[in-house]
């Protein structure tokens, strides 16, 4: 029992409960705050999201509704933490994101691209944008998160435009993927019948899951992954060592917003969305990837159940009773979720305080 | 040509009461990204201020809406100093945590309030039409706001903490060796409460100030977009001093007013470019500014590290 608590992985994972379990008493308070009346019921239901339907096809058909968002967030957590590992906060995590998203659906709409080219072309686009965070780093000593925020803004208004293109003329939504280029979707390969026909659950899942496999290994068991992390704990160090430091620092960044973009053409190309090119603010699929990442200890595997549960309450939060409650109050649980991840260090270490302090007293007794 | 001043120094303003918290609070050791989370916070005090107590005499209820945001953005701020000051927590993560739980407490707080006075209104918004008026003068057709003559003075405030005052000289040496200024006597826990307090204060000001900048209306869901790290972007310009982020945060100012009035301009308008492109301008120019200025930056040299009373 003793040595089960002293592992890392353990540790990290009641750490992560532990901060689930106190965001949603705070979200619970929060609630009961505006109106004592339904506060408990609300909260069960955001946590329920899709079992609050009845009928088990419904409850499948919306599952697999969560499960096609998931995927885009497994993908902005892994972005972040693999950034985070090399001792970067990639906070333009979200404006890969919308890169990824524009140059999907650009290349989808206008030019009538396959789904596998228009897939790499929001790689493509995103780790561009990637890698003018990663050069401003390394060679002009920009701080990431503020050149990051600056190019989400440029993002966003620069996808509105491009994407103005390619719009309904009576809506501001982008046309319908299914009926303008088809090819373009993703192929579902009897995924959707798994989930009650849901055609929204496509090779994404199982594509998204393999890449959270191979950022795990390509982290811990290659060359190139100890570069990169040994990069991120000391870049003096690291070049005294003979690595290229700023060729990593670009790297890194490049291949962070790959990830982020290739999940927002694994979300907008399965036609679960459309691009609203009036948006005002940046998507929150990129914030959100951080809650995730830091919610699942920042190891890949654990990115994906946290994003799951983050993806679960978001949806969770339209089944609250909107008499009286409005359906951001998932928000408020993810956000104060990742605040309390910011305590994770300090609970940590107080359990091998504590399992160090009743190995002592154990000692005493011999 | 008159309405591209009033904006520009309004939201120069704004920029500059942020970014001297922003500053203070980098002077003592602790990075604020939260600024953006502080202001919407401090927004939403002196909103709720304004949209209550509109029947108040001008002078009273001006003091008491800044009052509001001042002690709203004080508290939020101390989410950082707990986390940052005590816990040792990664000050990035903490900023980003507060700026996202900023609009969504807001966005929930205003929700429920407007559900409560009215069950179909479901909206995130709060009006201050008559409030607003008791901020502005009206000089031929320039809107004099309040706020104008309070940055000013604010600067010069800052800059008389930090460099003709015992207090401000310690919160500087917290900010630059803590192990130093501990050994002289000095409580750094305490100093750097001080410092994330005062830009808790400064941002919220600063964001009731963004909201009444040329709007009587404001939607909470939309936080104040980015002003917050534009306001870190000025400060970095200014190289961590009070008159040269004054003067950066002009410069800021200017190209965000264009945005609003670009319009009134006939050669602008005759360029014919879409109206995003003024919209990206202020975060175009910042990234620019950012790359010439960041490499001899002269940042706190311990900011952002946390105190460890044992490391040498």
């Amino acid at each position: 029992m003793k040595n089960l608590l002293k592992r890392q992985g353990v540790q990290s994972f009641i750490a992560s409960i532990i901060c689930i379990l106190l965001g949603l008493f705070i979200g619970y308070i929060v609630l009961l705050f505006i109106n004592p009346q339904g506060a408990g019921q609300s909260i069960v239901d955001v946590v329920r999201n899709f079992f609050t339907w009845s009928r088990p096809q419904q409850q499948l058909k919306q599952f697999g509704n969560t499960l096609a968002k998931t995927i885009p967030l497994i993908m902005c957590s892994l972005s972040i933490l693999f950034s985070y590992k090399v001792g970067l906060f990639n906070i333009g995590a979200a404006g890969q994101y919308v890169a990824g998203a524009c140059a999907s659906l650009y290349a989808a709409l206008a030019w009538g691209w396959g789904w596998l080219p228009c897939m790499l072309f929001a790689v493509v686009a995103s780790s561009l944008l990637g890698a003018i965070v990663g050069i401003l780093k390394s060679y002009r000593n920009v701080n990431e998160v503020i050149s990051g925020i600056m190019l989400n803004w440029i993002a966003l208004y620069t996808t509105n435009t491009v994407l103005s293109n390619v719009k309904e003329t009576a809506s501001p939504y982008t046309m319908y993927l299914n009926k303008v280029n088809p090819s373009a979707l993703l192929p579902t390969m009897g995924l959707d019948q798994l989930f009650n026909k849901n055609s929204y659950v496509t090779i994404a899942v199982p594509l998204a899951l393999i890449i959270a496999i191979v950022v795990a290994v390509l982290l811990t068991k290659t060359k190139f992954g100890y570069e990169l992390r040994a990069t991120g704990m000391n870049k003096n160090a690291a070049r005294y060592a003979g690595m290229a430091e700023n060729r990593n620092i670009i790297l890194t960044l490049m291949i962070s917003g790959a990830l982020a973009g290739l999940g927002a053409s694994m979300l907008y190309q399965t036609g679960y969305m459309r691009w609203e090119c009036t948006q005002s603010s940046v998507p929150a699929m990129g914030f959100n990837g951080i809650a995730a990442a830091f919610l699942g200890g920042l190891n890949p595997i654990g990115a994906i159940f946290s994003s799951f549960f983050i993806q679960h309450i978001t949806d969770g939060g339209q089944y609250v009773n909107t008499n009286y409650y409005s359906s951001q109050i998932s928000d408020v649980i993810s956000s104060v979720i990742i605040y309390l991840c910011g305590f994770v260090l300090f609970i940590k270490l107080s359990m091998n305080r504590m399992i160090r302090r009743s190995e002592e007293k154990k000692g005493v007794k011999k | 040509m008159l309405l591209l001043v009033q904006y520009t120094l309004i939201f120069s303003s704004v920029l500059l009461l942020v970014a001297l918290g922003g500053c203070i609070s980098e002077h003592s050791g602790i990075i604020n990204l939260g600024l953006e989370g502080i202001m919407v916070i401090g927004a939403l005090g002196g909103a709720l201020v304004m949209s209550r107590f509109s029947t108040l005499p001008p002078a009273m209820m001006v003091i008491l809406a800044m009052l509001a945001a001042i002690v709203l953005g004080m508290l939020y701020s101390c989410l950082l100093g707990i986390a940052a000051i005590h816990f040792k927590a990664d000050q990035t993560l903490i900023g980003t945590a507060m700026n996202l739980l900023a609009t969504a407490a807001a966005t929930v707080f205003v929700k429920a309030m407007n559900t409560a006075a009215n069950p179909d209104n479901h909206s995130s918004e709060i009006e201050y039409v008559a409030a607003r008026k008791m901020f502005i003068v009206n000089i031929n057709g320039f809107e004099f706001n309040w706020f104008m003559p309070l940055a000013i003075i604010v600067v010069i405030l800052v800059y008389l903490f930090l460099y003709k005052n015992k207090l401000g000289l310690r919160l500087m040496a917290c900010g630059e060796h803590p192990q130093a200024a501990d050994s002289v006597g000095i409580n750094v826990y305490k100093t750097r409460w001080m410092g994330v307090l005062i830009s808790g204060a400064l941002a919220g000001l600063g964001g009731l100030c963004y909201i009444l900048a040329g709007v009587s209306l404001w939607k909470f869901e939309n936080g104040v977009a980015g002003f917050g790290f534009l306001a870190l972007a000025v400060m970095i310009f200014g190289q961590w001093k009070p008159f040269r982020i004054a003067l950066a945060a002009l410069l800021f100012g200017f190209f965000r007013a264009l945005s609003n009035v670009y319009t009134g301009f006939d050669f602008l308008a005759a360029l014919n470019l879409p109206s995003t492109v003024y919209n990206m301008l202020p975060y175009i120019i910042s990234l620019i500014v950012l790359i010439f200025f960041s490499k001899n930056s002269a940042a706190p040299k311990a900011e952002g590290i946390p105190y460890d009373k044992g490391s040498r």
